[in-house]
């Protein structure tokens, strides 16, 4: 097969994808090989070293490649003014897959990891039920529990894209920019089932879900809510839930603002009335250009970007590229992900490798052919109930740029002819 | 009752008990929970809400919170609350301001109560939950007429926390509800 058999999806390159299934990868490789690579007469193969000598033997606890350290989570220097305080973000760009490693899961404290001995930590239910109840580690881990894959967003995620006070694109990577979303199969225990338990009064409308941090980090969620799928988590891809993810348990509020997720989760108090904590009032609140602000908004919007090729790569040579990237919602799953290489002028449909990705990540690809000149790529997802990503400017046209969270327009890469990736606004 | 009515009602019943989300529920529920009382949470559960629920006894003025404020939080929050970083501003702000409005407790909080709810439990933030209710309820006071909410004088209880008239008070909306 020739580079000219290879059907154009859309503008400046975009290739069908169904190129990237079967007959279509063997096009792909012979188009490559066609197009750009000499042949270096003077490569030898020689058996290497590593497979003389009998390595290291089993561990009890594997670690990665120490040719792989660089995929590390990036965060900002600690501040004595906040101790504990802050986040750290996932290297997106170089993860494949929907699966965030536990390591590599975001972050954000607002006062650091308590050290939580299991056997010392309670989880109390009380305020409008029947009987208060408490209950150990221990007697948890004998309830039925369930596993289900849920990405987690923090609403701050890929704020600077607002340009607030007329600020220019930010010159990041995906990690930078989009890092504080990660994606996980959470185990644990559904929390109507300990809801139930202590008898839930009539009058009940909110829950105050608090943590057991240095911050006591609480917020309250609407009952119909917590009924419906929400986790006590105990496990994260089958391990014990990190200590910076919640351990020994934590809130999973699946598609939802990551705050609400409560980590370290030590009370559940059913209310009349939302408890107004900090943070769900001076903090994750959302105000209107008309300076009326939005509490309690909850669900992620439809989203999705391109992490490869992605801010801050340089592709070294015209030809063929796999665009790929993540999308996920917190109202459903992905159904469509559409990708554009003019900047929004003409879209192709990308290949989605899971399209039962419910308040999950979903994993899209594509096939793109650099020609050497400029470019613009972006992806726009649809989910299930048929939310379509806005553009960054549609977004800021709905929503004003007085509120700090919540971004979900789309993402644009501008590459140039030296091949050189930057965030833009566009 | 008629015969026929009689046995849709026990249809009815049957019904419900083998398919009924409350049987159900019991035979998931592992009833490990133990029973505990309101009288022994008193300590652990710390959720002031606006409506007084759980705010504590004891009370305090701006004018005794100004010593505490100087000593526990200044270092961080500056004298008069202008902050040390943008995260550690306490007053001043506007919402109805040209371009950003500034979101301060003064300015953007709602209630009274999330005040002392959260310094109760978050602050100073080197040493969460040193201060005592009375401590608590004294710098709450403080910071509130750093605002020019209330003056030194005003005396800070359960009660008159949940009277003040917060600026802001009808600046949010609930959506909650928006799916
Ligand atoms: C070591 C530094 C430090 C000290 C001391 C400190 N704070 Fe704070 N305070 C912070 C930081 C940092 C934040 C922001 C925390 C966050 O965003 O999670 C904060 C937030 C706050 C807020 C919420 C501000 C907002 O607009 O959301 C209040 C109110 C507050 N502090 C009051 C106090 C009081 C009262 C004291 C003294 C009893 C105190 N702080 C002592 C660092 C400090």
């Amino acid at each position: 097969m020739t580079d000219k058999e290879l059907e154009t999806a859309a503008g400046n390159g975009l290739i069908n994808r169904r190129h990237l299934l079967g007959l279509g990868l063997a096009g792909m490789g012979a188009a490559v090989a066609n197009s750009a690579l000499a042949a270096d007469a003077s490569m030898r193969l020689e058996i290497p070293a590593w497979s003389k000598t009998p390595g290291p033997g089993v561990s009890d606890y594997g670690g990665r490649s120490s040719y792989a350290g660089q995929f590390q989570r990036m965060s900002g220097a600690p501040n004595p003014t906040y101790p504990g305080g802050g986040a750290s973000r996932s290297p997106l760009q170089h993860l494949q897959g929907t699966i965030t490693p536990n390591g590599l899961h975001f972050e954000r404290h607002h006062a650091g990891v308590p050290d939580i001995d299991p056997s010392q930590h309670k989880l109390v239910i009380n305020g409008l039920v029947r009987q208060p109840l408490v209950f150990s580690y221990e007697d948890l881990l004998k309830y039925p529990m369930v596993s289900k894959i849920y990405f987690l967003e923090c609403s701050g995620n890929s704020g600077a894209l607002w340009g607030a006070n007329g600020a220019d694109a930010p010159d990041g990577t995906a990690q930078s920019i989009h890092g504080l979303v990660s994606c996980a199969e959470w185990t644990g225990i559904p929390l109507s089932t300990l809801l139930d338990e202590s008898g839930v009064e009539p009058e009940a409308r909110w829950i105050a879900a608090v943590g057991a941090d240095a911050a006591s980090m609480g917020r309250s969620i609407p009952l119909d809510r917590a009924m419906d799928d929400v986790l006590v988590a105990l496990y994260q891809n089958g391990e014990p839930v990190r200590p910076e993810q919640g351990y020994p348990m934590r809130l999973l509020v699946p598609g939802c603002e990551g705050n609400i997720s409560v980590k370290w989760l030590t009370q559940v108090k059913l209310t009349r009335e939302p408890s107004h904590f900090r943070d769900e009032t001076s903090k994750y609140t959302d105000t209107q250009p008309d300076r009326l602000s939005r509490q309690f908004t909850f669900p992620m919007g439809t989203k999705s970007l391109i992490t490869t090729p992605s801010g801050q790569m340089t592709l070294n040579r015209p030809g063929l590229y796999q665009i790929t990237g993540i999308a996920w919602s917190g109202r459903g799953s992905i159904r469509r992900v559409e990708v554009s290489a003019d900047g929004g002028q003409t879209w192709a449909d990308a290949l989605l490798d899971d399209q039962h990705s419910h308040k999950a990540l979903a994993r899209f690809r594509i096939p793109w052919r650099w020609s050497g000149g400029s470019a613009i790529l972006q992806s726009r997802a649809t989910d299930s109930q048929g939310n379509i990503q806005p553009t960054r400017t549609g977004l800021i046209n709905e929503v004003g740029l007085l509120g700090r969270y919540h971004f979900h327009g789309i993402q644009s890469w501008g590459v140039n002819s030296a091949g050189e990736v930057r965030n833009v606004f566009a | 009752m008629s015969l026929p009515n009689k046995l849709i009602a026990i249809l009815v019943t049957l019904a419900v008990s083998q398919t009924g989300f409350v049987l159900v529920s019991q035979a998931q529920s592992v009833g490990l929970g133990t029973p505990i009382s309101e009288s022994q949470l008193t300590d652990f559960d710390q959720i002031a809400g606006p409506d007084g629920s759980g705010l504590p006894a004891g009370s305090g003025t701006a004018l005794q919170g100004q010593a505490v404020f100087e000593t526990q939080c200044a270092v961080c929050h500056a004298l008069g609350g202008e902050g040390s970083s943008a995260a550690t501003v306490l007053v001043g702000g506007d919402m109805h301001s040209e371009g950003t409005p500034l979101r301060t407790v003064g300015s953007y909080w709602p209630y009274a109560s999330t005040l002392f709810d959260y310094i109760r439990r978050a602050m100073p933030a080197t040493a969460p939950k040193s201060l005592s209710d009375v401590e608590v309820y004294q710098v709450t006071a403080y910071v509130l007429y750093l605002n020019g909410i209330i003056d030194q004088y005003k005396l800070l209880n359960s009660d008159s926390l949940t009277e003040i008239d917060m600026p802001n008070k009808d600046g949010f909306i609930d959506f909650s509800q928006t799916q």
